[in-house]
């Protein structure tokens, strides 16, 4: 195993990902996957601050993510991959195929998007980004904390 | 100094509310602190909860973590605005020394706070 989480989140670095999923995976790598993160350094400070020193975080871009992939996977060690919205992962999905899960772990509310589940929000064009996600063969479920049940996209989307 | 410095207090869950909370209850002192959770937040809406509880004034903020979704948008924050300064790792002991000790800088202040609240943390003898 080496990338055992696609996750989108839009808050990215934080408690529940480096906590609540790093420790039990026993996660040493995290990829950022964000285009405009990739390109500012504060921004990267700001995100390696959240992370204890034996965590690498790798920042990378949508491009620069589909490229490496193959080799992540072949990592030795646990991964964790983060996106911060529907597109962003629909952009991996399309350049590459090898994501073929990914969890809803975080999209929080604001305008124009309907409650799904107490941790994803999503508005009806995002919902049916989700579904082409699935009908193209990703398995997307919506799961917050490693504790908690994935919940199947029918039952949010 | 014209007015008093603000202190936000950013955190996880509750966590702020009951420092408030608790702040009030032993110094009666209910004006100085504002919570700010980040529950249900992604990052554009806590940059909102953030300007709209700082209020265009000088401020500390006290970070719960040093880490996380508050953590990097308190910095954030602070990058965008003048006159803010970031403290983690808030408990009790360095609010109760802010709140009677805000006709200083935000920088001072948040030396002062990290001060304060180290100085609480201790093994006390059995």
């Amino acid at each position: 195993m080496s990338i055992a989480l696609f996750r989108i989140d839009d808050r990215l670095i934080h408690g529940q990902v480096v906590v609540g999923w790093g420790q039990p995976l026993d996660c040493t790598f995290i990829v950022l996957v964000d285009d405009e993160v990739r390109e500012s350094d504060w921004e990267q400070d700001l995100y390696r601050m959240g992370v204890p020193p034996h965590i690498e975080i790798i920042f990378a871009s949508v491009n620069e993510a589909a490229e490496r992939l193959p080799a992540w996977e072949t990592d030795p060690r646990v991964g964790i991959l983060l996106v911060p919205d529907i597109d962003t992962a629909a952009a991996l999905v399309g350049k590459s195929d090898r994501v073929k899960r990914l969890n809803v772990g975080g999209i929080h509310h604001r305008a124009g998007r309907t409650e799904r589940l107490r941790f994803v929000y999503l508005t009806d064009e995002e919902r049916a980004k989700l579904r082409q996600l699935a009908a193209a063969g990703v398995d997307v479920t919506a799961q917050d904390v490693p504790t908690a049940r994935p919940v199947p996209l029918g039952e949010f989307a | 100094m014209s007015e008093p410095l603000r202190g936000v207090i950013v955190s996880h869950s509750g966590v702020a509310q009951a420092l408030v909370s608790a702040v009030a209850l032993i110094t009666g002192i209910e004006s100085a602190l504002v919570p700010v959770s980040n529950e249900g937040c992604d990052n554009d809406a806590l940059g909102e909860r953030l300007r709209q509880a700082v209020g265009e004034r000088p401020a500390v903020l006290f970070v719960d973590l040093p880490g996380g979704s508050c953590l990097t948008n308190s910095i954030r924050y602070a990058k965008q605005h003048a006159d803010i300064a970031v403290v983690t790792g808030v408990n009790l002991a360095m609010l109760l020394d802010f709140v009677f000790n805000r006709e200083i800088s935000p920088a001072e202040a948040a030396r002062r706070a990290v001060d304060a609240g180290a100085k609480a943390i201790r093994v006390t003898a059995a």
